[in-house]
């Protein structure tokens, strides 16, 4: 089966080609789209076949002893140069197209082909009546082939190409609809945001390169746990190499200052938001510092930059989730506020609980949107969560597994989101972070009480929508509500992997990914080892603080109670601060998106003014010139040879009329010049 | 008695003759002819000498003149003939071309 990986990523693609030229084929031949069964089908099991392979492939590598399990398969020599030089001697510079299956990327795989193929079927109810059908799902096929590139490469090269693929796909998807400006707006600036952070990813992979000659993961990990035995203490070139990656991964994961493409992103169809931009191609860029453990465990100073950063975010966008009226956008905040919380994690050295976060986020985050697709499903495409409540009436399953969901998301258990979020805040507090866990504490709570805000708006209290929608309500076809149904079952189950230390039980998830982390620099124990107790007494605390965010939605929406509006009063300065996003966009564009396009502007007015007048005076220049030069033939040249002409003219014209051109006339100057001749003779001669 | 002064004088008749037809004839044909006048008076003036001198060299000559004369003759006709078939006339004072 393991030789097989090679078709994980490839059978998407195939997917890919055949619905895009299909597609494409039928509308030249008859100008229509294509019938969706076959689409739907190649889509959704070229997706599930790959989600078959990985499975085996995972059951496979769990047969091996625990040190093995690490599969490389160079496909082919992708790139093969001459021998450059690097710090440490010289290299050849020569990339295999490799994949490499270990745990970390087993775990990324089963996911994203698992989750992905729940969508696909999600979006045959969802995409139904669009135009674009096929295109939608060639998109999806391509980006899932993209995603797998990138989970399953065996150096940074490849999963560069992933990476860029998985980004190029997000601005295809995010543009979907094609005739929406702000779809267009959206897509142009997710993608260019992410450029920004790429380039930190491209200058980190050249200083890779050329301090330690290769960029294959095993090799490369390897050479680092060699070359660094201990941590770089001071700032070195393993926290540049940190620092370049982590910007990278701070674009595609949307973390600050990086973030604000994310919600933009929500422009997309929601089968979209919830697949590339909550559930698989957001944690890329978890995914690929979790890769380099190996240097972010060498690199402490890059290392509290990433928990820094990421419990900012955290906190950040989840204060931004609180007033935000559109659901989509209160989930696109949340999914920015958890990976804030991941990376936290992977900052703190908790390797295994950030992945972990990654893992039972995709379930709950993915059911909660396409649970809050279903819902703009049924109101025909109304966002505005004050003109909906009261659907739980309507809507009985994506209520019933959107509520799993929040609760999941909220920490309650014993779901899936509270032994991942608590193996995170205490991981961050066992390793003396005790300031970004309490920050943490805090974003939990946030956190709760937007969620249930969000539930609480949407399902209960009064029916909101206009009469012609109320009556058009429906819950959403079995093709819609089958997977979340199965995400629902995933939000409860997923936490079961991951148990943690004070229940006694083994933890599978860090058993089966630690081998992944060898080479990761391993820390001494820090400062006394922390007691059950107290592991179990912080859990508490969290699903405390969680529970009184949820009791605050509660109060203010279900009960409606009297203070909410003197509050509201009181708040009225920081609530219209935060429901304005903290002004970064406005921010953003008053500092660098306005100064670029007058950057624009004055290189198009240098164009238009200076080069184009040098071109156009070069050309008047010309024309001067050759008007001077065309006078002076007239005046000059042709006035000195006409005046040869004349002088000719006038000198000839005395003996001009000896010319009669009669015969006769000539014969008689021959006489008469004979008879002189003669004369003078005989005059003379004689 | 008749003595080579008479055959000049002859001679200088025939000549005189044919140089004014040349000079005064408006058909070129007569030019023509005036022409053959003035080469033949030649003639007599080669075979008088001739004669006096008692060298045959002067007869030959003037055979050599009359064959010249004749191809004269066949050419100068021929380019009379297409002469009149351009331009319709034989007169020289009507062809004229070659004036400034």
């Amino acid at each position: 089966m393991l030789s097989y990986l090679w078709l994980i990523p490839v059978l998407p693609l195939l997917g890919f080609a055949f619905n895009g030229l299909v597609g494409l084929w039928t509308k030249a031949r008859s100008g229509g789209p294509p019938p969706r069964p076959p689409i739907y089908w190649v889509g959704c099991s070229s997706v599930f076949l790959s989600f078959l392979l990985s499975l085996g492939c995972l059951i496979e590598l769990l047969g091996l002893d625990a040190h093995d399990r690490i599969f490389e398969q160079d496909l082919f020599t992708w790139i093969s140069s001459n021998v450059v030089n690097t710090s440490s001697g010289s290299a050849a510079f020569q990339i295999e197209w490799s994949l490499q299956l270990d745990p970390l990327s087993a775990v990324m795989a089963l996911f994203v082909t698992g989750i992905g193929f729940l969508i696909h079927v999600y979006s045959i109810g969802y995409m139904w009546e669009e135009e674009g059908f096929y295109r939608f799902f060639s998109f999806l096929n391509l980006f899932m082939f993209m995603m797998l590139t990138l989970v399953l490469a065996g150096n940074y090269l490849v999963l560069f190409v992933g990476w860029e693929g998985v980004g190029l796909c997000s601005y295809l998807l995010i543009g979907y609809y094609t005739h929406k400006k702000s779809a267009g707006d959206a897509a142009k600036k997710a993608f260019v945001v992410n450029r920004i952070g790429d380039a930190g990813f491209v200058l980190g992979m050249l200083l890779l390169f050329s301090t330690f000659g290769t960029l294959d993961f095993t090799e490369l990990f390897s050479q680092i746990e060699q070359a660094f035995p201990q941590p770089e203490l001071t700032w070195g070139v393993l926290s540049w190499v940190g620092l370049l990656l982590f910007i990278g991964a701070c674009g595609k994961s949307a973390q600050v200052p990086l973030y604000v493409w994310l919600p933009d992103a929500m422009e997309g169809p929601t089968p979209v938001s919830a697949l590339i931009h909550a559930a698989t191609m957001v944690t890329a860029g978890v995914y690929v510092v979790a890769r380099s453990a190996a240097i972010y465990s060498r690199a402490p100073q890059a290392a509290l930059i990433v928990a820094v950063v990421g419990i900012s975010t955290a906190l950040l966008a989840a204060t931004i989730g609180l007033f935000q009226r559109d659901i989509k956008r209160v989930l696109a905040y949340s999914t920015v506020s958890q990976l804030g919380y991941m990376f936290a994690a992977l900052g703190a050295g908790a390797v295994v609980a950030g992945i972990f976060h990654v893992f039972t986020h995709a379930f709950f985050k993915a059911l909660l949107f396409l649970g809050s697709g279903s819902v703009i499903h049924a109101l025909h495409h109304e966002q505005d969560m004050s003109k909906m409540g009261g659907l739980r009436r309507y809507l009985p399953v994506t209520w019933v597994t959107m509520a799993i969901g929040t609760l999941a998301i909220a920490g309650a258990p014993p779901l899936a989101g509270f032994f991942s979020k608590d193996e995170i805040l205490w991981k961050l507090f066992d390793s003396g972070h005790v300031l970004i866990w309490m920050v943490g504490l805090a974003a939990a709570g946030l956190t709760a009480y937007y969620m249930f805000r969000l539930m609480f708006l949407t399902f209960f209290g009064q029916e909101r929508m206009d009469e012609q929608t109320a009556h058009q309500v429906h819950e959403s076809p079995r093709s819609m509500t089958w997977p979340l149904t199965v995400l629902a079952a995933g939000s409860v189950l997923a936490g079961f992997l991951g148990l943690p230390a004070w229940l006694g039980l083994p933890n599978l998830f860090e058993h089966f990914l630690e081998p992944a982390l060898a080479t990761a620099y391993q820390a001494e124990a820090r400062g006394a080892h922390h007691s059950a107790t107290l592991e179990v007494g912080l859990a508490l605390l969290s699903v405390a603080i969680a529970a009184a965010g949820a009791g605050l939605a509660y109060l203010f929406f279900i009960r409606e109670w009297n203070g909410l509006a003197q509050l509201r009063e009181r708040l009225q300065p920081v609530r219209r601060l935060i429901a304005q996003k903290y002004y970064v966009d406005e921010a953003y564009d008053a500092l660098m998106v306005n100064r670029t396009k007058d950057l624009g502007e004055g290189c198009s007015w240098f164009d238009a003014k200076i080069v184009d007048g040098a071109v156009n005076s070069s050309a008047l220049m010309t024309r001067i010139t050759a008007w001077v030069s065309g006078q002076a033939d007239i005046h000059v040249v042709d006035r000195i040879v006409n005046l040869l002409g004349e002088v000719t003219n006038f000198f000839s014209a005395a003996f001009r009329k000896l010319q009669t051109g009669l015969l006769q006339a000539y014969a008689l100057s021959f006489v008469i010049g004979i008879i002189l001749v003669i004369t003078l003779y005989f005059y003379w001669g004689a | 008695m008749i003595t080579t002064s008479h055959y000049l004088v002859l001679s200088l008749i025939v000549f005189t003759v044919g140089v004014v037809g040349v000079l005064t004839r408006r058909n070129v044909i007569i030019v023509f002819m005036s022409i053959e006048l003035m080469l033949n008076a030649v003639n007599l003036n080669l075979v008088a000498f001739s004669d006096r001198l008692q060298d045959l060299a002067g007869q030959v000559f003037s055979v050599f003149v009359i064959t010249v004369a004749a191809a004269e003759a066949a050419v100068g006709l021929g380019i009379v003939i297409a002469l009149y078939r351009n331009r319709e006339t034989v007169n020289v004072d009507e062809i004229d071309l070659m004036k400034w």
